[in-house]
């Protein structure tokens, strides 16, 4: 099927449109910057409401099938939608592990019942997602999960302990990674995949306090609880393989994903625009030879990571280390986020000093949270230090 | 600000052939010994290998086809020039080429030509910006007066052993003209050679005073001024390339060491201590090529616009940090061989040192940027 460029930028101007009327106000406390930092009841509701409106006028799920809750029509109106979204900057879609993960798994390789009970409830964010994949003792080695899974009749047993449960606290249902098999040769064998309830007894889900001071995600307890022995997904032994193919539906509509925000991306601009007022010295800030330096580094780092990502696909400017641009890019990415949140609290002089819930702090405290905040993502999924460890050992090949 | 302007970055099947022929050419022509052999000649490069650049046609390459080039602009150089870097090729080719451009954007007709068919045919060229140490100042203080006869002393004037063309910004009456000043009319005691960090440049310090010109030599228009401003940056942008070919080769050189010399029964690359320091030469050699290759993307034979303003700049900004960086780490990690002449990394720490400066350091650059982005 071929869009005409015209229907295209109908559509375009169709979502604009309908963005900018329905864009909510802001509500009078801190909203999200990502699917990670839902803490508050508070936060959850207008999330809810505000996923359910752009679902109900035809903006999420454009691309899933109709009989599901979908919209049934080409991805490429889902990526259109997806880019108004960000460029006029409203609001996540919260349920990311139903959106970009579980649903377009289940979608992909579910059976008929799977669709028809899951689907739909993730588009509107009646049913809340989660992920139940690390583990105390198993977060960068994945493969050792240790979590239990026995059969017992028309149910399995689990037994185990989750942690950095994303809205472990709010889910219904979780995709769950479990060992059914103890004795596999390979351990990547004995693993299984399951989509499970989480309103069953033996689930506790407690929530984690972070740096921020925010809750967010869950340590999630598994004691004897009992699920359903069809909430498996394909096979016993599959597991490993199930949960590889959740990862590459993050690359976006085409990919599977249903769509909507994940995160708001924050830029140099947002920063310099919000630094116009502020003084340092008794004069305005941005004349500040040093301060100035300081943000044109910034810029730089940031461009300098659009231009990778571009450069990426460009065969003879990569043949040096092909990979390099592809796996330093969550290192480069991060760091620089990380570096630029920490450089707007110390611009702020004194109100640099002051933390969400002080009236007086710069846009109710967004920096200073954001700074703690980028922390999740310099750790999370490999540490900095063990993601320099991988560019250092795959891209330039230095000894392990 | 930075959010209007361009993120365009696309190569060419031209670049594309450019950059595997000059890679082939350079490492043929340009090994570390070849390099070694020029570090104490007059010239600073072996003229057979430039006789074969302008066989091929490299002297062209930027010079548009009405000219009699092959019009593929300062994009094409880019590719070129990177391996030069990377092969540590001592040539005049950057201030030939630079001096070519600027007799292209000021367009003095029948003259220009002439010069360009020069060129074209392997006749070095060069440009004397400065008067001065420092790269900021842009104000011309040499003269030239109502009889035509030059008046002043010029600095830091790239391969001006070699160059047999030379361009000089003045000042007549008031105005900046640009003199075109064959090497016939300079008397060898008149050019006063540096001694320079990195031994495979030239430049020297040239006293111009009493020289007479005719008047066909002059250019006077009201394109000088833009043209010699963006020359600078085109300048900025090709030692910009270049620093991201040597940083190039600084870092093979680096790897090859880490996962060859053992200490402590390791291979030193596997201490995290070495391993990470070299992810962050790779990182930034990465954000060096993006640049340059964005700034090649969108320069054109048109005056410099903004973007294109914006682009050199920070090509330049990166690069120089990530030579220096990395030249310095290369040093240290080779250890006490490191701190020897015959051991390789003291070709390139001495390249960053000279390129730093070449067309303003990173802080210059860093500044210029923030005049676009905050003063408005």
């Amino acid at each position: 099927m071929t869009n005409s460029k015209k229907e295209l930028e109908e559509f375009r101007a169709e979502v604009s449109a309908w963005l900018g009327d329905n864009k909510p106000k802001e509500p009078g406390f801190l909203l999200p910057q990502s699917f990670m930092e839902v803490g508050t009841d508070q936060q959850l509701d207008f999330l809810r409401e505000w996923q359910y409106k752009i679902w109900s006028a035809g903006y999420l799920g454009l691309a899933w099938p109709k009989e599901y809750g979908g919209g049934g029509v080409d991805p490429v109106f889902q990526t259109i939608a997806d880019k108004e979204m960000r460029r006029l900057g409203v609001p996540i879609c919260f349920n990311i592990i139903g959106l970009g993960w579980a649903g377009p798994l289940i979608k992909d390789i579910g059976t008929e019942a799977e669709k028809k009970k899951y689907l739909k409830g993730i588009l509107t964010a009646e049913d809340i997602w989660c992920q139940g994949f690390s583990e105390p003792d198993n977060g960068s080695d994945l493969g050792n999960v240790q979590m239990r899974a026995v059969r017992d009749g028309d149910e399995y047993v689990i037994n185990g302990t989750k942690i950095w449960t994303t809205m472990g606290n709010y889910a219904k249902y979780m995709i769950l990674l479990a060992r059914t098999n103890q004795t596999a040769e390979r351990k990547y064998d004995g693993l299984s995949f399951f989509l499970a309830p989480m309103n069953v007894s033996g689930v506790e889900a407690k929530p984690i306090r972070k740096i921020t001071g925010e809750y967010g995600f869950t340590e999630t307890f598994f004691t004897d609880a009992r699920i359903p022995a069809d909430s498996i997904m394909g096979q016993e032994g599959q597991g490993w393989k199930i949960a590889m193919q959740t990862l590459q539906y993050e690359r976006g509509a085409e990919a599977g994903h249903a769509g909507g925000l994940a995160f708001v991306r924050v830029q140099m601009d947002d920063l310099i625009g919000q630094l116009k007022s502020a003084y340092r010295n008794g004069k305005p800030l941005l004349d500040d030879p040093i301060v100035r330096d300081q943000l044109v580094s910034l810029i730089m780092e940031e461009k300098a990571i659009s231009l990778g990502d571009k450069r990426t696909h460009i065969g003879p400017l990569t043949s040096d280390y092909p990979l390099s641009l592809p796996l330093s890019h969550k290192l480069r990415y991060t760091e620089y986020a990380r570096r630029m949140r920490k450089l707007a609290v110390n611009l702020q002089g004194a109100a640099g000093a002051l933390y969400v819930g002080d009236d007086s702090a710069l846009e109710g405290g967004f920096w200073q949270k954001a700074y703690f905040q980028s922390f999740s993502a310099t750790i999370g999924g490999g540490t900095s230090q063990v993601q320099a460890n991988i560019v250092a050992e795959h891209v330039l090949g230095l000894p392990k | 600000m930075n959010k209007t302007s361009s993120n365009s970055l696309s190569f060419t099947e031209e670049q594309a052939m450019l950059l595997e022929a000059s890679r082939e050419f350079c490492r043929k022509k340009s090994t570390i010994e070849d390099v070694r052999k020029q570090l104490d000649t007059v010239l600073g490069y072996d003229i057979n290998v430039w006789n074969e650049m302008v066989d091929l046609g490299w002297l062209s390459i930027a010079i548009p086809e009405h000219l009699s080039g092959s019009g593929l602009g300062v994009n094409g150089l880019v590719p070129l020039i990177e391996n030069m870097g990377r092969a540590m090729l001592g040539t005049p080719l950057v201030s030939t080429v630079l001096a070519a451009q600027l007799l292209i954007r000021a367009d003095a007709g029948e003259c220009s030509e002439r010069l360009l068919q020069k060129i074209i045919e392997g006749t070095p060229a060069t440009i004397a910006f400065l008067e001065n140490s420092d790269w900021g100042d842009t104000k011309i203080r040499c003269k030239i007066g109502s009889d035509l006869t030059i008046q002043g002393t010029k600095d830091f004037v790239d391969d001006a052993m070699a160059a047999q063309i030379f361009i000089l910004p003045l000042i007549k009456n008031g105005e900046l003209v640009l003199a075109l000043v064959d090497r016939q009319q300079l008397s060898d005691n008149a050019i006063f050679p540096h001694v320079l960090i990195d031994q495979t440049k030239r430049s020297a310090r040239i006293d111009f005073s009493g020289i007479k010109i005719e008047s066909s030599q002059i250019i006077e228009n009201d394109r000088v001024e833009k043209s010699l401003c963006d020359v600078r940056i085109i300048g900025a942008l090709l030692v910009a390339a270049e620093q991201a070919g040597s940083s190039a080769a600084c870092l093979d050189l680096v790897v090859d060491y880490l996962n060859t010399r053992k200490q402590f029964g390791n291979l030193i690359g596997s201490y995290q201590a070495l391993k990470h320091p070299t992810v962050d030469m790779l990182t930034m050699l990465d954000a060096s090529r993006s640049f340059i290759y964005h700034a090649a993307t969108i320069i054109s034979d048109a005056p410099i616009q903004k973007d294109v303003r914006v682009a050199c700049h920070m090509a330049k900004a990166q690069s120089t940090n990530t030579l220096t960086f990395t030249a310095d780490r290369a040093v240290q990690f080779h250890g006490g061989m490191g701190f020897t002449y015959a051991c390789d990394t003291q070709l390139y720490i001495r390249r960053a040192q000279w390129s730093q400066q070449q067309y303003g350091d990173a802080e210059y650059h860093r500044s210029a940027l923030a005049g676009i982005f905050f003063d408005k």
